[in-house]
């Protein structure tokens, strides 16, 4: 896109230069253009054959001879993935959804070369008929706060010029030419940003801690492990903004004074490693990695490490045992690993979305981060919409935004708008908050006191035909699959449960079944090691406490979803249990 | 390492073969620490699967007991140490999937396929596993084969996307 | 100093004590099963929590340390609830059955729910898969009464360097052995037993030969003889209520004649002879360097302890011809039991069963090895532990307590003081520096009771130089000559001496132990073998040797008799037809 190559940056008066460079050429390029079109290039809209599409744009664009006069752009994903691929015509924000090779033809004539909007193409926002064809219009965008998500959807993620003229790396040179590793954390704690890895601890508090220890060696670590089931924020954040990642490592390290990082990325992540990796080569290229950023004196090495399968290895023990090349096994904390980490110097690890926050926080002042959001949780918090619910794809809201805004008025409500049940939230270790608390506002305290968590942001909508028994099977067969069997609780405790709630869903549950699932699920809870048994029977014992009645009803054999009892037939359970996580 | 070829897979390598080409990766990263997840991760993309051979390999040149080298990969899922068909087939059995049919669609792979979780087929085309969510949940239920995403799957064109694979 | 309170009581202990370690300092047991002395805590098996004000869940005692003002309880209803439930958890997926296991009288796991009283299983389900595991002379392995403590694994790994144990697998299907849940047999384990001895529970046992010897001793045509290697007399005794380090020569005596032995002999007679054969050895080394200027392998390494020689046919095969042709003290003392003993007695070799007892599993290994046999007679038939003979004595009937003391019988239970401290680590040197010392100078060694201070203790590698000074005429070429020698005892301390040769530190002679603090803490001896026990065990055989007049191995006088009768001299014709041996690299579990 841009015509000319880079050299190593030496200065930050260089990176300046760069962007107004960039900045200036793009101008140039947007006098000289007639349309520009953006095709979303995220996994979801990839695999739903986002490629042959912007092939054929291109094909047919050149046949138009509107080949020079219009653009064709990949961008992040912009959210509302299960109706991609999503294409978004950029001089009215107009977004086509579903969009296949076939209706390309329709748009160019129609859109780009007559400015009709091609009507049964845009996004359908609710029942009631009410559609718009503009972002701007659109509840399921208006709604939402874009503070993590900002580039996703404007950005190309394969391009750091890109990234660069939309103030890219401005927040890193902000740090190296005037800051402070203290001033860096003053700011962050200022801001009130917590991780947004599950636990929300403070991260200004982690980095002190790091940025005090003496020890020459430091190192940090972005965990994109992701590992729960139904959440795919991290993903989406790798694929679509992955310098920003890079961007708010970089100045992490520079806080804690590490010189050498690495982003843990799980094993599914195919394409978010291969932009990971692409935006890595492009930011040493640009000597914005590497020894002496901008001449600033900082260096900052970054490495991609793949997991292997093992959910556990989330958990930052284990995740830095798995860097160390062993089983990823936790072990106790403490020491903790900004005492003892990655080889036994000071780490600090947090979460991708964490990360993205920090350039964004640096660059427009802590203060005015913090002023979204809670008195206690500051911020927004992506979530990924899934399940039973209209528009499921990623979202991003004030912290504190309430349960029904984002199921009802951001998501479009349930599918088919049958009748909502619960939402799942925190994945196997989180809980379900019922219909009753549909209006608790999303923040970690509010979701502790519903025995339910925050998490890492998934959140997955069930409605009538689903069953709570079965969804808690469900979440149990993966717990213990994943638990890595170090301590007694969780490895036996787990399995035991299982057996339990296995047994219920077959029509062969006891009186009593309930009673020992709660004696298992709060022992586990407060004898295992690490975080995966402490929070394991979390969502048995939420689905126990607000569905109780559908655990009684099945241990007299009724499943008013009609789910259960139905394995003779289908026969998957077994083989589901014998699944294991082994191929 | 991403941009490792994985569809390289050469079910017949021999022993030599194998042992040459543990060679030459060792030899690039044997002072790396923690390099022996990353090894065992580009063996198993070359051949689908990681032979004995190669195992006992990296263990005696990076110096790791092969009990500990077993443990590692008996630990993560993604090791195995069984050939794999030709087209791996992993259905996503993730929550997301779960709650939106995942199971059905599952069923109609096995049945399909004939085979179970961990089997492959007697023509080894395909090798059948799970996944516990790939990502995808926006797009559920979700399938994979050969590391190819294929979202919002129907039951009814299981047949149809499998018989694509098959050569 | 931390000041903190411990079930209301203030305490005080230094910073970075554990909570277990505060707890037993003011008299509060908490229970363990994963922890052991002097290793990183795991936090694994949960049964040590106790509860600190202010936190969310309880904390493992064995893996947190105290901090300023912490208020911990260790008899709350909480803690004992849980604990109790992660005993109840191990004992819902345990599959064994305590009636028919060999460890039930001393099995940690049946003892704490015995203590917390529980009567009633219940969680039931499915427990964890039976794997029984006897592909080794030595040991067996049953994974079904794992309860994945992980013990055995630093040992195994930490300890000794080998690694033949690990955590395979994950979660409720994991298990710990070798790799792939595969057989022993199917990797490098040197069959040491130090897991053996380490676990907790009935999960790895030794491979028991008492029916086989009770077999034996029915037998009327076989003439049944037993010896005893020399740890097992500080040791044995705690199999009956003794303190550790108390020496029952006598007893174990009489009790082996009373289990019906028909002799009594001392595999201290074969160290004897180890020493004068491996001493000889050593100074034709010497002799072979210096003076023929041949190339020949130095330093020696000493070859009596079977896991060690394992080892090196496993991971050095480089170094196999340092280690001394010798057999071990066992073997030898097999060789010549069925040879010279059995044409003193008139009896045919293949009628003459001898029974070892030895602390050691490897010796089990070692005395089927093909190399110990004799014109397809083996050396030795039968070897028991330490543990064996003390359940032995049990299914008899003796009172051990109450036996009399009673002597060796002769010719072959006549031994030396330097044959005693065998037992423990630095011993071996010890007493072939006795006998190599007074060969070449004619005088007795010069020290305070002829010790080498710097080679005992319970250090893992420890040196010392020797510098020889007034030879006899014939060893001339040793005159000022400074010898150097090293001792190690666990593998891997083996492995840092063997990286100092490599790199080119001087040594003529070097013992190795496979186990940490010699035989004394060898696989098969009484559990738990603590450093605590290690130095009462040392003590004791110090003192059998200082309590002795016969101190040097070349001074027994059935010795230099066999010598005189049979053998003719160190390292002739007959010597190295039935002492001597070579070993061949272990090439299959090697890469190809
Ligand atoms: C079983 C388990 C799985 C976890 N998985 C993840 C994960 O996938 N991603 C993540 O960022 N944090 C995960 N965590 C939390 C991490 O341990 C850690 O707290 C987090 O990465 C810290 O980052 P933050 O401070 O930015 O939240 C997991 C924790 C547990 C116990
Ligand atoms: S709680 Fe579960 S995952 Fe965590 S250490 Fe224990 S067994 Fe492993
Ligand atoms: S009836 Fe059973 S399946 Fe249905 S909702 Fe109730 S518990 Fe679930
Ligand atoms: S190991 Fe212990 S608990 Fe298990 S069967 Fe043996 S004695 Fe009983
Ligand atoms: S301990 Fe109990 S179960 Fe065991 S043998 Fe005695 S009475 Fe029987
Ligand atoms: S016998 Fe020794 S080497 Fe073998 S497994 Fe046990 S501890 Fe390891
Ligand atoms: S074999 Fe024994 S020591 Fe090893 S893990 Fe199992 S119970 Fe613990
Ligand atoms: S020291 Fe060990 S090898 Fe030597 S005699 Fe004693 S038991 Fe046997
Ligand atoms: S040190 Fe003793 S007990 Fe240990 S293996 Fe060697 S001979 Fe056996
Ligand atoms: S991936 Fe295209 S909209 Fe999410
Ligand atoms: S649950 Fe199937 S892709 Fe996430
Ligand atoms: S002894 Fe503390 S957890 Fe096992």
């Amino acid at each position: 896109m841009n015509t000319f190559t880079v050299s190593k940056l030496q200065s930050v008066s260089e990176l300046i230069q760069l962007r107004s460079r960039l900045l200036n050429e793009e101008e140039q390029a947007g006098l000289a253009r007639k349309e520009r079109i953006l095709i979303c290039m995220g996994g979801g809209c990839l695999a739903s054959g986002a490629r042959k599409l912007k092939d054929e744009f291109h094909k047919q664009l050149h046949h138009a001879h509107l080949h020079n006069s219009v653009e064709v752009k990949g961008i992040g994903c912009p959210g509302p993935c299960s109706h991609g691929p999503v294409v978004i015509i950029d001089s009215d924000k107009t977004l086509y959804q579903n969009v296949s090779p076939g209706d390309i033809s329709e748009i160019i004539e129609q859109h780009i070369q007559n400015r009709q909007i091609v009507e049964r193409l845009i996004f359908r926002d609710n029942t009631d008929g009410k559609s718009a064809s503009s972002i701007a219009d659109i509840e399921f965008f208006k709604r939402q706060t874009k503070i993590v998500l900002h580039n996703c959807g404007t950005v190309d993620p394969l391009s750091i010029n890109d990234y660069i003229s939309h103030n890219g790396y401005a927040a890193l040179s902000k740090v190296l030419c005037g800051m402070t590793p203290e001033t860096v954390i003053r700011e962050i704690e200022k801001s009130g940003l917590r991780g947004r890895g599950g636990a929300g601890f403070p991260t200004s508090l982690k980095w002190s801690l790091a940025s005090k220890s003496s020890s020459s060696q430091k190192y940090i670590i972005c965990n994109a492990d992701e590992g729960d089931p139904g959440a795919y924020m991290n993903r989406s954040e790798l694929e679509g903004d992955p310098h920003s990642i890079i961007e708010g490592m970089a100045i992490g390290a520079f806080a804690i004074g590490a010189n050498e990082g690495f982003v843990y990325v799980r094993a599914e992540y195919l394409l978010a490693v291969e932009r990971l990796q692409n935006a890595i080569n492009q930011t040493k290229e640009y000597g914005l990695l590497g020894d002496n950023i901008l001449g600033s004196g900082f260096s900052f090495n970054l490495e991609i490490r793949m997991g292997s399968g093992a959910f556990v290895c989330g958990e930052e023990t284990a995740l830095i045992a798995s860097i160390e090349g062993k089983r990823g096994e936790p072990r106790p904390r403490p020491p903790f690993p900004v005492q003892r980490g990655l080889w036994g110097k000071p780490t600090v690890i947090n979460n991708v979305e964490t990360f993205v926050n920090v350039p964004v926080i640096l660059l427009n002042g802590g203060d005015r981060f913090a002023s979204y959001g809670t008195q206690k949780s500051k911020g927004t918090k992506v979530f990924a919409l899934a399940g039973s619910v209209r528009h499921s794809g990623l979202v991003e809201v004030p912290i504190g935004t309430t349960l029904r805004e984002l199921i009802y008025n951001i998501g479009g409500g349930t599918v088919n708008d049958r009748p909502f049940k619960a939402a799942l939230i925190g994945g196997s270790s989180g809980g379900c908050i019922p219909k009753e608390h549909l209006d608790v506002p999303l923040d970690y305290e509010s979701l502790n006191e519903l025995g339910a968590i925050m998490g890492s942001g998934g959140l997955i909508i069930i409605d009538e035909t689903s069953c709570m028994v079965d969804v808690a099977r469900f979440f149990f067969e993966f717990v213990t699959e994943e638990s890595c069997g170090k301590c007694t609780p969780c490895r036996v405790g787990t399995k035991r449960i299982l057996e339990i709630l296995l047994r219920i869903c077959d029509g062969e549950g006891k009186p009593g079944d309930i009673e020992k699932l709660i004696h298992l699920g709060e022992e586990i809870k407060r004898t295992s090691l690490c975080g995966l048994g402490q929070s394991a029977p979390n969502f048995v014992l939420s689905a126990i406490r607000y569905f109780r009645n559908e655990f009684e009803a099945h241990i007299t054999r009724h499943c008013e979803a009609g789910v259960c009892f139905r394995e003779k037939k289908f026969n998957d359970l077994e083989i589901q249990h014998s699944a294991s996580t082994k191929d | 390492m991403a941009a490792e070829d994985n569809k390289n897979q050469q079910a017949l390598a021999t022993d030599e073969e194998i042992l040459t080409y543990v060679d030459h990766l060792i030899a690039e990263c044997r002072e790396k620490p923690g390099i022996v997840i990353p090894l065992l991760q580009i063996t198993q993309k070359k051949y689908g699967y990681l032979p004995e051979p190669a195992l006992r390999k990296i263990s005696h040149e990076l110096h790791i007991p092969y009990s500990e080298v077993a443990g590692i990969v008996g630990f993560y899922a993604y090791f195995s140490i069984q050939a794999k068909g030709k087209n791996v087939v992993r259905v996503c059995q993730g929550t997301a999937c779960h709650v939106l049919g995942g199971n059905e669609v599952f069923a109609a792979v096995k049945k399909e396929l004939k085979i179970d979780v961990g089997e492959t087929t007697p023509d080894g085309q395909f090798s059948l596993a799970v996944g516990r969510c790939f990502g995808a949940c926006g797009m559920a239920p979700v399938i994979m084969v050969n590391g190819e995403m294929i979202q919002q799957v129907k039951p009814s064109q299981i047949k149809r996307i499998l018989r694509k694979y098959k050569k | 100093m931390i000041k903190l309170y411990i079930d209301n009581q203030p305490v005080e202990v230094p910073a970075n004590t554990s909570i277990l370690d505060a707890g037993r300092g003011v008299g509060i047991k908490i229970p363990t099963l994963c922890f052991i002395e002097n290793f990183e805590a795991k936090g694994a098996c949960r049964v040590c929590l106790v509860e600190v004000k202010g936190a969310k869940n309880l904390v493992a005692a064995c893996s947190t340390t105290v901090l300023e003002g912490m208020e911990i309880f260790t008899n709350s209803k909480t803690v004992r609830d849980s604990r109790r439930f992660v005993v109840e958890m191990l004992l819902s997926e345990h599959n064994g059955d305590c009636k028919t296991c060999l460890r039930n009288d001393d099995c940690e796991l049946r003892q704490l729910a015995s203590e917390m009283g529980i009567n009633v299983l219940e969680f039931e389900g499915e427990p964890a898969p039976q794997n029984i595991d006897d592909s080794t002379p030595a040991l067996i392995r049953d994974s079904g009464k794992c309860i994945k403590c992980r013990r055995c694994v630093t040992i195994c790994n930490e300890v000794q360097g080998v690694g033949a144990l690990f955590p395979q697998g994950r979660g409720f299907y994991s298990s710990i052995g070798p790799s792939f849940a595969e057989n022993l047999a199917a990797v490098a384990c040197v069959q040491c037993g130090q897991c053996a001895a380490i676990c907790p529970v009935g999960a790895i046992i030794e491979k028991d030969h008492i029916a086989g010897v009770w077999q034996a001793i029915d037998n009327p045509s076989k003439h049944v003889i037993v010896q005893t290697a020399p740890a097992i007399r500080a040791a044995l005794g705690e199999c009956f209520g003794y303190e550790p380090g108390t020496l029952v020569t006598g007893k174990m005596v009489s009790a082996l004649r009373r289990l019906g032995f028909d002799k009594v002999f001392d595999t201290n007679f074969g160290a004897d002879l180890t020493i004068v054969e491996e001493g000889t050895e050593l100074l034709h080394r010497l002799k072979k360097a210096l003076v023929d200027k041949q190339p020949v392998a130095l330093p020696q390494f000493t070859s009596c302890s079977p896991g060690w020689i394992n080892f090196v046919e496993f991971y050095y095969p480089d170094f196999l011809e340092n280690l001394s042709t010798c057999k071990s003290p066992q073997q030898m003392f097999g060789a010549i039991a069925k040879t010279y003993y059995a044409e003193k007695i008139g009896k045919r070799p293949e009628d003459i069963v001898v029974v070892s007892v030895m602390p050691c599993t490897a010796k089990k290994y070692e005395a089927q090895r093909p190399e110990m046999s004799h014109n397809g007679i083996r050396d030795v038939d039968y070897v028991l532990t330490t543990r064996e003979l003390g359940r032995m004595i049990k299914q008899a009937g003796i009172d051990f307590r109450s036996l009399p003391d009673s002597k060796m019988d002769s010719p072959l239970g006549i031994s030396s003081g330097a044959a005693d401290i065998f037992a423990n680590t630095g011993g071996v040197m010890e007493a072939a520096i006795r006998t190599v010392y007074e060969i070449v100078t004619g005088r007795p060694l010069p020290t305070n009771q002829l010790h080498i201070e710097p080679l005992m203790g319970l250090d893992g590698l420890k040196k010392a130089t020797l510098k020889i000074e007034g030879t006899l005429p014939e060893w001339q070429f040793l005159e000022g000559i400074e010898l150097k020698v090293g001792v190690a005892h666990s593998l891997t301390n083996a492995v840092r001496i063997i990286d100092a040769v490599k790199k080119g530190e001087e040594f003529h002679f070097i013992e190795v132990m496979t186990c940490p603090g010699g035989c004394i803490g060898g696989g098969g001896q009484p559990r738990f073998t603590t450093n605590e026990v290690r130095k009462k065990r040392i003590a004791a055989i110090y003192q059998e040797d200082e309590g002795k007049t016969l101190r040097k191995s070349h001074e027994n006088p059935d010795i230099k008799q066999l010598y005189a009768e049979f053998l003719g001299k160190p390292l002739g014709e007959k010597s190295h037809q039935l002492l001597h041996t070579h070993y061949k690299a272990k090439e299959n579990l090697k890469p190809t």
